[in-house]
């Protein structure tokens, strides 16, 4: 089964279109990413993914679930961390994931949720500090793990290390992959095209609300004659 | 240069959302000094009244004259009954009654009575002005006769040359026939619910609402909303959760806030008159309705805050939208505790009624007072503006605005309804 697939997707804010029909799909254990420049469409598009924002027209289903007519079976699948999320700063690190994985679960599974959390975020005795007193890498890590400990079957992750220093943003592939591993789809969108041709098996260039190419980083590189995504990302909206 | 830095700060600072509450706040007391501007008018007219006088002593003749002089008189014979319809055809204030052996009585060392039939049309602060300037003239009567008495070197009790009438008040306030209480008193024992209760609701419904607009400012100012919004959970239960979450903070707020004030009021209240003495207590169906009006009202206020919620951008422009939740609360408190329902004019009573905050605060005043229908109306409407703010908040919370800004335009209204399923 197809992870999502998404048909001819326009959305209108007002008058501007945002997205002008694109079409994509990611497959079951899949990491695909969306990268284009800022304005480009990626956050639109995975925001309407994420049942966020209306469709204007095209279709999208998740794991078959059409949206937006079966947009309450798609939350309990998803999983959707925001390029600038922030956690509840009142809360401890923990209370926060107590309060997530209660949405999933109870009793001994939402146990599970919160030991899961717990180990992907990995900050240690500072789980039990509030949120305010965070570092950024370290509320990204927290969400990273709220994002991942629900077993979702999709996760939607719009710019996931944006913002971090390379120790963490390292850290964050890493428990990506390690999510991937273990069978999760990935949807993620980024500026950063090394990190994405490092993490993704697919890859969709996005540009002025269109997809210009797609494929794996090896068949975009060959049909640009580029030595890297950049380059031939450079070379596709030209 | 320092023009430049002028002009960016005024751009900066001189917006709609600043400006507005200080409008709103300017109309505010701009109404009430209107109302407060009437008292003046009221206090020079001369009060309207009704007299029967059966007694044909001196002292008669000398209530007789300062009646007439000081107010005016719509009936002057010898039918209590007819007197006082006629004094309430004139929308007068009272019927004076001088019995037979007034004058004799006094001269018997004994207080010539007058018997006082009020007719009061409000409870509220104002509503008694006329009545006061009635009691003003019963006063100056007194003040004659004690003046007669000693320029004729009366050789009466001093006491009584002092004090030589006594007044028989009865009320008759809304259907009731109140013996031994004059408008005043009347007034000032309702009117110590009157101050507190408003002011209990408002800072209530101030302090939940301010709550649950400042949630939804928190909620886009940390970044929160986006997850929340895609959580397995329906909106309704978003929506209803911040709110029963606000209204719990709001309660305990208004509680710390209302122990130190109702102290404070304590302090400037005694009386020994107990209203249940004079058929104006409440039983407990009466408190379960003032308990529902209350609860609804909260709700409404809420539901309110919540849809103003969804405009807020952070925390600092939540704080903003609070202001017409206050301004609402304020018109409300303040036409209650000056005016009642029944003595405004229809295009406030209008407006009152259309503010759901406004049923509680009128609540008790009215249940005592029997008007069962005023209570149980506000009850039903505020209970139907909840309903219809609640749905206009989920509509919001499953449309773009929340993280756009806007809304889409939609044309089935099948999806309208469809919305507040999810």
């Amino acid at each position: 089964m197809k992870a999502v697939e998404v048909r001819e997707l326009v959305k209108d804010y007002g008058n501007f279109r945002a997205i002008n029909g694109i079409s994509f799909e990611v497959k079951e254990g899949e990491v695909f990413g969306l990268i284009g420049p800022n304005g480009a469409g990626k956050t639109t598009a995975l925001r309407t993914i994420a049942t966020l924002l209306q469709i204007t027209s095209g279709s999208i289903t998740v794991f078959g679930y059409e949206l937006p007519k079966e947009a309450g079976e798609v939350r309990k699948i998803i999983s959707y961390l925001p390029e600038e999320a922030g956690a509840y700063k009142n809360l401890t690190g923990k209370d926060y994931l107590n309060f997530i994985a209660k949405f999933f679960g109870d009793g001994e599974k939402f146990q599970n949720i919160v030991q899961k959390g717990l180990e992907i975020a990995n900050l240690g005795e500072r789980i039990n500090d509030k949120v305010d007193t965070y570092s950024k890498g370290m509320t990204r890590r927290l969400l990273v793990g709220r994002a991942l400990m629900v077993n979702p079957k999709l996760a939607i992750l719009d710019e996931p290390t944006t913002g971090l220093d390379v120790i963490n943003a390292q850290e964050v592939r890493r428990i990506i992959n390690s999510a991937v591993e273990a069978g999760v789809a990935v949807l993620l969108s980024s500026h950063n095209m090394l990190e994405v041709e490092f993490l993704c098996h697919r890859i969709a260039l996005i540009n002025d609300g269109r997809i210009i190419a797609s494929g794996t980083a090896e068949e975009l590189k060959k049909e640009y004659d580029a030595r890297n995504i950049e380059e031939a990302f450079v070379k596709a909206i030209k | 240069m320092i023009g430049n830095i002028i002009k960016k700060e005024f751009k900066e600072l001189f917006l709609i959302s600043t400006l507005l509450p200080i409008v709103v706040i300017a109309i505010v007391f701009g109404s009430v000094g209107n109302v407060i501007g009437n008292v003046g008018e009221t206090l020079k007219e001369k009060p309207v009244i009704g007299i029967v006088d059966m007694d044909d002593g001196n002292f008669s003749d000398i209530a007789m004259s300062v009646l007439t002089q000081n107010a005016k008189v719509v009936y002057n014979g010898s039918d209590a009954e007819g007197g006082l319809e006629e004094v309430r055809k004139e929308n007068g204030v009272a019927l004076l009654v001088i019995p037979e052996n007034f004058s004799q009585n006094i001269y018997a060392n004994h207080p010539g009575e007058i018997e006082i039939y009020w007719i009061m049309k409000g409870a509220g602060m104002m509503d008694s002005i006329s009545s006061s300037v009635g009691e003003g003239l019963i006063q100056s009567v007194n003040q004659e006769i004690s003046k007669n008495l000693i320029q004729q070197d009366s050789p009466l009790d001093p006491a009584l040359v002092l004090n030589p009438t006594k007044r028989i008040d009865t009320t008759f306030f809304k259907g009731k026939e109140i013996e031994g209480l004059s408008p005043s008193q009347l007034s000032n024992m309702l009117n110590s619910q009157s101050i507190v209760i408003p002011i209990v609701i408002m800072m209530l419904i101030i302090m939940a609402g301010s709550s649950v607009i400042s949630s939804m400012g928190l909620e886009k100012e940390n970044k929160t909303l986006e997850t929340l919004l895609t959580l397995p959970v329906r909106r309704s239960h978003i929506v209803i959760g911040k709110m029963v979450g606000s209204a719990l903070v709001g309660m305990i707020m208004a509680a710390i806030y209302m122990l130190g004030f109702s102290r404070y009021m304590s302090s400037f209240q005694s009386s020994d008159i107990n209203l249940a003495n004079f058929g104006l207590s409440l039983g407990m169906p009466d408190y379960l309705l003032v308990g529902i009006s209350l609860f609804v009202a909260l709700l409404a206020g809420l539901s309110l805050c919540i849809v103003l919620g969804t405009f807020a951008k952070n925390y600092r422009s939540g704080q903003t939208l609070i202001f017409p939740i206050t301004a609402l609360a304020m018109i409300s408190m303040f036409t209650i505790m000056f005016k009642d329902f029944d003595t405004i004019p229809l295009a406030l009573r209008i407006l009152l009624f259309a503010i759901p905050f406004s049923h509680p605060m009128m609540a008790m005043r009215a249940l005592m007072l029997d008007n069962y229908w005023l209570v149980i109306g506000g009850i039903a409407y505020t209970a139907v503006f909840t309903v219809i703010m609640i749905w206009i908040a989920v509509r919001i919370f499953n449309s773009d605005r929340l993280l756009t800004g806007s809304v889409r335009r939609r044309v089935a209204l099948g999806k309208l309804a469809w919305g507040f399923r999810r």
